[in-house]
């Protein structure tokens, strides 16, 4: 399988990740060398083979539900490139 | 006196404890090391003052006889590793001013332990590199140099701020992370030990998420023991990380000059790859030599999938990371460029924040996980990651209890030699150590001789789950047949 120009411009909106147009055709290039790469893998026979979930056999840990944190909403926001008092500040999202 | 800088982590935590010197003097040497080190570009932040604070608190410990299994060793931290109040980026844009305010769970068993924090070191964007050219601090320069040449060589990635740090002395151990081969390939084209073990054996709480089920933290170090040493406190369990197991973490040091002796080595004949160069080919053959005269019987074994772990790892650790990834959105941390409404914001500080490589394997996992593709492509690259595990494990059920393989296809190459026109040719550099992030295995690769121009090889060692003891025994055996290597000092 390999990617066009709509693709790639389809896949980076999906990333959210402004593509410049110059940079479609470059990213076109290299996306479809990788995809190229890995189409190797239609080789395989996985007829009937589980998909791995987790790589070491194990059951999820449980633990008690019970808060153990909280109470620290300065630390939370204290990377917060714009905040307001103890809200993340974004454009508006609602018209 | 002695250079300091010059111990093993070993020998320096036995002379602190025996007051040969103090933690305070220990860490002045490295400090000046680093400093006088800079062109290598290894550290993205040296943190002295918090380093001598520390080394203040580690003499008052060693003097009242109460230190730590760290005391007062000078460590250095991949960027990576969240470190409480200091500066961690995982040398991306994104991340430029990000100072967490807590701690990952294996810096804070390292500190619980008396190690000292140098600094932070340089690594790949997110760790997306095989050759720490990917990092938004620029690339590490590697401290060895080819015979007779200044070329610039890369420490391989994406820990090569971790493997150039340690083999130019510039602390006494260091924290890596390694996903396809990120501790174990920079380690080999810089003459250290560096140990990838278990998924599960060390915690990932705090450390910046690449590709949750393949990454796995480590330790880099002069000697097989000097990382058991550090393993042991790195590992244990963690609450706070579902997938860290909760198994005792043995005294790894102990491992360390152990029998060998009918220990049965698997030589995996795929890895025998065409067009290998014949001193990669001599390597390995030495080192089951040295195996063999140790007492251990060599077994050649075929491991079938071997060809596909790599494809299968460019669609799986692509689509774990974007999904990691869409956290950096210009919200909560990091880089915002402002943008007319939200989504443009996002699309703008992506697009800003994020370096060439990130934004492809970003833009390859979306792709592979999107609507239509998904089974064509992460489904079915997940079942043959079954089959891989599968090929290990009728292995070590006919007994073989470790397959030994060189670490990488070749030595260290120059700074913007490779990857430029063809991603995959950078990505190469994994096909030996990447198929142990699959089955989840633990790996160690050890200094193991230098190539005809001088430069370092490695041996990987690949074992069974959760016994990375038999790795340090039989690392040990090659460590002491080949002896250790050093880059002679041009900086």
């Amino acid at each position: 399988m390999s990617v066009d120009a709509d693709t790639v411009r389809h896949v980076a909106r999906l990333a959210r990740i402004a593509v410049k147009d110059d940079e479609v055709e470059p990213l076109r290039g290299e996306l479809n060398a990788i995809l190229a790469f890995v189409e190797q893998l239609g080789e395989v026979n996985v007829e009937g083979v589980e998909p791995m979930t987790s790589v070491t056999p194990m059951a999820m840990k449980m633990r008690q539900d019970d808060v153990t944190d909280g109470g620290i909403a300065d630390e939370v926001l204290q990377n917060a490139p714009t905040r307001d008092d103890h809200f993340f500040v974004v454009p508006k999202v609602v018209e | 006196m002695t250079d300091l800088t010059s111990l093993t982590l070993a020998q320096a935590r036995d002379a602190l404890r025996k007051r040969e010197f103090s933690a305070t003097e220990l860490v002045e040497a490295y400090i000046a090391a680093a400093e006088r080190a800079r062109v290598l570009n290894a550290f993205v932040l040296e943190t002295p003052d918090r380093a001598r604070a520390m080394a203040r608190v580690s003499d008052a410990r060693l003097a009242k006889g109460e230190g730590g299994a760290l005391e007062g060793l000078p460590l250095g931290i991949k960027d990576l590793y969240c470190t409480a109040g200091v500066r961690t980026t995982a040398c991306s844009r994104i991340l430029e001013n990000f100072v967490p305010p807590y701690e990952s769970t294996v810096t804070a068993n390292l500190w619980r332990d008396g190690a000292v924090l140098l600094g932070k070191l340089n690594n790949d964007e997110f760790a997306m590199g095989s050759s720490n050219e990917t990092s938004c601090f620029g690339p590490v320069v590697s401290p060895w140099r080819r015979r007779g040449s200044q070329q610039k060589l890369v420490p391989g990635g994406s820990s090569g701020g971790s493997a150039a740090a340690v083999a130019a002395g510039l602390c006494v151990g260091a924290t890596g992370t390694d996903t396809g081969g990120s501790i174990r390939q920079p380690a080999a084209f810089c003459g250290v030990v560096g140990v990838k073990p278990t998924y599960g054996r060390c915690s990932r709480w705090g450390i910046v998420a690449f590709a949750s089920s393949l990454d796995q933290a480590g330790p880099f170090a002069h000697t097989v023991g000097d990382c058991a040493i550090l393993l042991r406190s790195m590992a244990g369990p963690d609450a706070k990380d579902t997938t860290c197991v909760d198994l005792a973490v043995p005294d790894y040091e102990q491992a360390v000059g152990a029998s060998i002796k009918g220990m049965r080595i698997g030589i995996p004949k795929e890895y025998r790859m065409p067009g290998m160069a014949a001193e990669i080919e001599q390597l390995w053959e030495r080192g089951a030599q040295w195996l063999k005269a140790a007492g251990a019987e060599t077994v050649e074994i075929s491991l079938p999938m071997t060809k596909y772990a790599l494809p299968a790892y460019y669609i799986v650790a692509p689509a774990e990371a974007s999904s990691n990834l869409a956290r950096y959105d210009g919200v909560r941390y990091g880089l915002r460029v402002p943008g007319r409404d939200v989504i443009a914001m996002y699309q703008g500080t992506r697009a800003a924040g994020f370096g060439k490589e990130v934004r492809r394997r970003v833009m390859i996992g979306t792709y592979v996980l999107s609507a239509g593709y998904y089974d064509a492509y992460y489904l079915r690259a997940q079942k043959v990651r079954t089959l891989i595990k599968r090929d290990f494990e009728k292995c070590f059920a006919e007994g073989i209890n470790a397959v030994l393989a060189p670490t990488t296809p070749s030595a260290a190459f120059g700074i913007g030699e490779k990857g430029r026109a063809d991603p995959i040719e950078m990505y190469l550099n994994d096909v030996f150590t990447v198929t142990a992030n699959m089955a989840g295995l633990p790996g160690i690769s050890v200094p193991s001789g230098l190539d005809a121009q001088g430069l370092p090889l490695g041996l990987q060692l690949v074992g069974r789950p959760f016994d990375e003891e038999t790795l340090f025994a039989l690392g040990a055996v090659i460590e002491q047949a080949a002896g250790r290597f050093a880059p002679a000092k041009w900086w």
